[in-house]
């Protein structure tokens, strides 16, 4: 009897363990099976003329007017977004850390890292896209810098959250160090706390970047897509996720062919950023979900 | 220097410390300014697609949730064609993703030896920083050719069984409510995962090793000890999860095949809201553009709440280690 309880308690571990061994497999068979696809179908596709010639030309055509684009959005939200996302971190850390308005902005930047991109796509559409366009009498209506905000924001509680947590890893002492010494609080706060925590605030902003250099949503409605090369912030501008958006939507198989070259661009720049940061910067622990 | 009177060089410092002072004063307002940015963004998106929406939101109300009308033609909008369609799908993602998060998180911190886990864990963690457009591309031109050749099975053997099998009945077209399940499984794992093993690694070692003296399996240790001790953050994790899943919109747009249906069937297509505002947005014009709109205002409510009792649920473990 006692035996018989022994043998099943044994048994329904070991089925559990391997289970959860089993899970693991599958997780990483996902892993493994969408890499594989993106790289095999990925590389076949990558020919020069992707570089050089742009998608007007479609199938004959390659992705540079998209790759340009990216370039210029994923930047020009950097900007937007990473000194606003650094102050506010700082505030948080800094200024607010023990306060009420402290706590609720912290708990909501959480949510806002989480929330649903497409709606920020939306949000921006309404306060940049539509405005313009109604005070430029239509001249101007989706462009760059309208993708570029909504990129922003969805880097913003990225960079947000990582300041805070690396300046709170920033030891009190220098702090007490500084101020005894007359230093104001803002001194202190710029040239010794943000520079002791500079590795780290660098980790989030290229975490951001590693964030919002794959995101589609947002850019859908805010700056469209065009078939052409343009630098100007205030005209439609192409993106790799949604040229890729584009081409996978199309049924012409050589249009899928320039699809998977970019997904392969976009993965590689994504993962190899994520990698770096993290292989770079592995004893600062944040989390990003 | 002698000659400086003691009172200028007072003043002086007096002076001083005044002007510091404005500085301080400015510089934290220009930080709170910032951090007040944070603040705004949410209550924008909230307060601009609801103003986006109002012609829809306003005119129809209640209706707008419960009728199943989508008529561009007609002009006639209601959302529960993509209300349906996203609950499904995110439900699906869930059974599926959490268990296997779970399994993963327990091979992570109880069975796998140490020099296995870094790796493992960093793989598993790779899975969410790939761009959601890849999932959906991988989904629609790998993943549908696959579960179209496997869907006559399930048919066959699931569709069969009483009360489950009308779920798994239907044309074996691959696109549907199943693979937009499946793909959003594979997107939030990582996430609902990290959270789990997370949390698993603040159980007291103290607590483990007492069960495992009284002679508990390893089982028995994460079944009975490590989940009631973490239970608040594990549905904190899962909700995290969940709120992935209701807002994705790329991984779900492709797989999904875009029909405006409320079928009993899991293999048959449907839509979402994040899916429908995708494909329709730059279409559509007037009342249907304002319906999109509201569909987001619904999506951005829903995946508040539910983040919020994510992060409501997350907090109480780092209260309780005294954070």
């Amino acid at each position: 009897m006692a035996a018989s309880v022994y043998v099943r308690r044994r048994a329904i571990n070991v089925i559990a363990l391997g289970l959860s061994a089993f899970a693991t497999a599958l997780g990483l068979v996902f892993l493994a099976w969408i890499l594989w696809m993106t790289l095999k179908s990925g590389l076949a596709a990558i020919t020069p003329r992707l570089f050089t010639k742009i998608t007007a030309y479609g199938a004959e055509g390659g992705l540079a007017n998209a790759i340009a684009g990216s370039l210029i959005m994923d930047l020009m939200a950097l900007l937007i977004c990473a000194p606003i996302g650094v102050l506010a971190g700082t505030f948080l850390a800094e200024y607010a850390n023990r306060t009420k308005l402290g706590a609720t902005i912290r708990f909501l930047n959480d949510i806002l890292l989480s929330a649903p991109s497409i709606v920020l796509g939306l949000f921006v559409y309404v306060i940049v896209v539509l405005p313009m366009s109604n005070f430029t009498h239509g001249q101007v209506s989706f462009s760059g810098f309208a993708g570029a905000v909504a990129l922003a924001l969805i880097g913003l509680p990225v960079i947000v959250r990582t300041t805070d947590e690396m300046l709170q890893l920033v030891p009190g002492t220098l702090r007490e160090a500084t101020l005894s010494l007359g230093v104001p609080q803002w001194k202190m706060t710029v040239q010794v706390l943000m520079r002791a925590a500079t590795s780290g605030i660098v980790t989030g902003v290229l975490l951001a970047l590693a964030r919002l250099a794959g995101e589609t949503a947002p850019l859908l409605f805010t700056a469209f897509g065009n078939n052409f090369m343009t630098v100007h912030p205030m005209d439609k501008m192409a993106s790799l996720p949604v040229a890729i958006y584009q081409y996978t939507n199309d049924p012409s198989p050589a249009l899928h062919t320039i699809a998977w070259a970019g997904a392969l661009l976009i993965t590689l720049f994504v993962l190899v950023l994520s990698l770096l940061t993290r292989m770079l910067f592995s004893r600062h622990k944040v989390r990003y979900d | 220097m002698s000659s400086i009177p003691a009172t200028d060089l007072a003043s002086d410092a007096e002076q001083r410390s005044r002007i510091d002072a404005r500085h301080d004063r400015w510089f934290r307002w220009l930080l709170m300014f910032c951090a007040l940015l944070v603040l705004a963004t949410l209550l924008g998106a909230a307060l601009s697609t609801l103003w986006g929406g109002r012609e829809v939101l306003f005119k129809d109300g209640f209706r707008f949730l419960t009728s199943d009308a989508w008529n561009p033609v007609t002009d006639d909008y209601g959302a529960l064609a993509p209300i349906f369609g996203t609950l499904v799908t995110s439900l699906i993602a869930l059974l599926l993703a959490v268990p296997v998060s779970f399994g993963i998180a327990l091979f992570l911190t109880e069975i796998a030896p140490a020099w296995l886990r870094s790796p493992v864990a960093t793989a598993i963690e790779l899975l969410a920083s790939i761009p959601s457009i890849i999932y959906g591309m991988w989904g629609l031109f790998v993943f549908v050719p696959f579960m179209a050749s496997i869907e006559p099975a399930l048919s066959d053997t699931l569709g069969k069984l009483p009360l489950v099998g009308k779920l798994f009945q239907g044309p074996p077209l691959g696109l549907g409510l199943l693979t937009a399940g499946i793909v959003l499984a594979v997107m939030i794992l990582p996430f609902i995962c990290s959270v789990m093993r997370e949390v698993f690694q603040t159980v007291p070692v103290r607590l483990k090793e007492s069960s495992y003296a009284l002679g508990s399996t390893t089982w028995e240790v994460v079944w009975d000890i490590v989940l009631p001790y973490t239970r608040s953050a594990v549905i904190g994790g899962v909700f995290l999860g969940l709120g992935r899943a209701l807002g994705e919109t790329m991984a779900v747009t492709f797989v999904l095949g875009n029909a405006y249906s409320i079928s009993s069937s899991l293999l048959m297509p449907g839509t979402s809201i994040s899916s429908s505002i995708a494909n329709e947005f730059n279409e559509a014009v007037g009342t249907h553009r304002s319906a999109l709109i509201a569909l987001g205002f619904l999506l951005f409510v829903v995946t508040f709440v539910v983040l919020l009792i994510a992060r409501l649920m997350l907090r109480q473990l780092a209260r309780r280690e005294g954070n």
